[in-house]
């Protein structure tokens, strides 16, 4: 990261008339709004698009959800859609945020990418600005499915489920980080960026409990589901929807969603500073 | 405005392999200039671009553009110039006026002056009836004026182009130059242009000095019309009947201004065969005259006389032994049609295939 970038920078005594214009002042979480509201605006434009991203999810509750509550019901103590919901969100929140990186390879392969770079833009601020739009669809999605499933059934605790969503949010702005930074790291490959998401996307989701339930497995994926954040997370979703929201298992899914968030920042900035070669 | 000393970029391809893109390269751009940087594809016109733009470092050797360094002060440099890549500037579902208007914030402008802005430069560019649509809906005259208005939000003193009119059929180039021309005059300080090009016509009508590169060096640097006088020279086509070839390129030979003399057989129309003596000549139409008088003179009876002046791409015969459009069609790399690129031994249809979207000031001809 450029501190030059981020600071308004001290005009030169000698500056030569053909650059004679003092620079703007630059900061970065103007440079930060810029991009989110760029990225945003095509959502915002045309908001039926989220709906694609709600198929999945209502998918695994329909077609899903009963299969559940006929087999594993018993084990899951109580209300099945308590259950699941919050897992089908995360699950929502893991696929809608993966791809995302495809949206940046459009701008690689296209000038729109090195149009950025060529402008003062500060680096960092065009990888947050992008990872940070992730949360819109997120909370977006995730309200609309908790809503329709409140006819079927679902009694969440309301502050759980504005919890959730802030930490799906949070988890989001890392997945979409890492996303991106692959979508970077691949950029002169571009298929290898669907082979790296499909060979990770699966094994984390049910590495996380969040079809059926980690404790009927065997201990080894018991020990590498301990490593994935996102399984705090799905753990952290169903104790706030049962309304336990002091529990250690909330805490921990604030510490697995934000510990991503920050990796993925790093990570995703690292890649775009280095994304000009 | 640009100043680049010994400038060099390699690319690391393997641990055995190194391509040396750029190998020293240097140059002084004053300002107002409007320069075109030719060469063919590979010749590391575009990496050069990227160096002097701020999008990769180099190797070796020192870069100053808009009077800052491209190294230490790349935020300085960024915020003085203007580039249109190759690629398109828009984002496929933003709108046409988003675009700009979020230009002109990355820029500095708040947003009242960025829309307005904005609305400048649709009207300049003859795009406000598009303002309100996707980019993805445009045509590629219409994306590519796009793409200019992008890299002029700022009022840039010193605007890069890369290939700004590749793919674009000869009405929409046209257009799009008269476009950049007249906002090129329309700033206060006349703007300092530098495009990389591979259509030669492109970079003998608009330039006003042309940098040949090949193989990452500059192998030439003039006007247009002194290149071509310098490493060309007009040549004139004389037919004669076959008996006397030999004898009328002994005359050329003595001609003054004469560079070289060579002897063709071609078939004409009736199919008869004849001889076509071609003679590089410092000044075609002036030395012809005598030329023919003297073979008059000699009695040696010429049956058609072609004067061409030379294109750039004889230049770049003339420097390197290749063609330039042959190379380009070699290794254009998206396929994109490299107009031309037939090469026969007729120099009628040499110079109606090459110079086919030009017109006719570059070929005269005489019938004896």
């Amino acid at each position: 990261m450029s501190a030059a970038t981020l600071h308004p920078s001290s005009t030169p005594a000698a500056a030569p008339a053909s650059s004679g214009r003092p620079l703007p002042r630059r900061s970065f979480v103007r440079d930060t709004r810029i991009v989110l509201v760029r990225e945003l605006q095509p959502v915002v434009r045309d908001p039926f698009s989220l709906v694609f991203g709600l198929v999945q999810p209502l998918v695994f509750l329909g077609l899903f959800g009963p299969l559940l509550a006929g087999s594993a019901g018993g084990t899951l103590g109580g209300d099945v859609w308590l259950w699941f919901v919050p897992a089908v969100l995360a699950m929502t929140t893991l696929f809608g945020t993966s791809v995302t990186g495809s949206n940046l390879q459009l701008d690689l392969s296209s000038g729109v990418h090195e149009r950025m770079l060529v402008t003062p833009l500060s680096r960092p601020a065009q990888l947050v600005g992008r990872a940070l739009k992730e949360m819109v669809p997120i909370v977006a999605q995730s309200a609309i499915v908790v809503l329709v499933m409140l006819p079927f059934g679902l009694r969440p605790d309301p502050i759980g489920v504005v919890l959730t969503l802030l930490q799906l949010a949070v988890l989001g702005i890392g997945v979409g980080s890492l996303s991106y930074a692959l979508a970077l790291a691949v950029r002169k490959q571009e298929w290898m960026f669907w082979v790296v998401q499909q060979t990770v996307l699966f094994p984390v989701m049910l590495l996380s409990g969040m079809l059926l339930p980690l404790e009927t497995g065997p201990a080894w994926m018991r020990a590498v589901s301990s490593v994935n954040p996102l399984r705090y997370v799905v753990d952290s979703g169903r104790a706030a929807f049962a309304g336990d929201l002091a529990s250690a298992a909330v805490a921990w899914g604030w510490v697995a969603a934000v510990a991503t968030a920050v990796l993925g920042l790093v990570v995703g900035v690292r890649a775009m500073v280095r994304s000009a070669d | 405005m640009i100043r680049t000393q010994a400038l060099t970029k390699d690319f690391v391809v393997s641990r055995t392999s190194t391509v040396h893109a750029v190998r020293g390269i240097s140059l002084d751009v004053e300002p107002g200039e409007l320069v075109a940087v030719l060469g063919p594809n590979g010749a590391g016109k575009t990496t050069t671009l990227r160096m002097l733009t701020t999008l990769i470092p180099p190797t070796s050797g020192t870069a100053q553009v808009a009077g800052y360094d491209v190294v230490d002060r790349p935020d300085r440099v960024r915020a003085a110039i203007g580039y249109v890549g190759q690629g398109g500037a828009g984002g496929a579902s933003q709108l046409v006026r988003d675009e700009l208007v979020t230009q002109g914030e990355i820029y500095g402008l708040d947003r009242r002056a960025a829309r307005s802005r904005a609305g400048e430069l649709l009207e300049a560019l003859d795009l406000t009836e598009q303002a309100g649509r996707k980019v993805e809906s445009l045509s590629g005259g219409q994306k590519r004026r796009l793409d200019v208005a992008v890299g002029l939000v700022h009022e840039p003193s010193l605007l890069f182009l890369d290939e700004p009119s590749t793919g674009l059929d000869p009405h929409n180039r046209a257009n799009l130059w008269d476009h950049i021309l007249r906002m090129r005059t329309a700033a206060a300080e006349p703007m300092t242009i530098v495009l990389t090009t591979h259509y030669l016509d492109e970079a003998d009508t608009f330039a006003e000095r042309v940098i040949v590169v090949d193989h990452g060096q500059v192998i030439a640097d003039d006007t247009a019309d002194a290149l071509k006088a310098e490493l060309a020279g007009d040549l004139v086509t004389l037919r004669v009947a076959p008996a006397h070839a030999t004898a009328l390129a002994a005359v050329a030979e003595r001609a003054p201004g004469t560079r070289s003399v060579r002897v063709e057989t071609v078939t004409e129309s009736s199919g008869a065969p004849v001889s076509a003596v071609e003679i590089r000549t410092a000044d075609g139409p002036g030395g012809t005259p005598g030329l023919l008088r003297a073979a008059d003179a000699a009695g040696l009876t010429v049956s058609r006389v072609d004067v061409a002046r030379p294109t750039l791409d004889d230049v770049f015969l003339g420097l390197t032994g290749r063609s330039l459009r042959e190379t380009a069609v070699v290794d254009t790399p998206r396929g994109e049609p490299a107009e031309g690129g037939i090469s026969t031994s007729s120099t009628d249809e040499r110079a109606t295939t090459e110079r086919a979207t030009d017109n006719d000031t570059t070929k005269k001809e005489v019938l004896a």
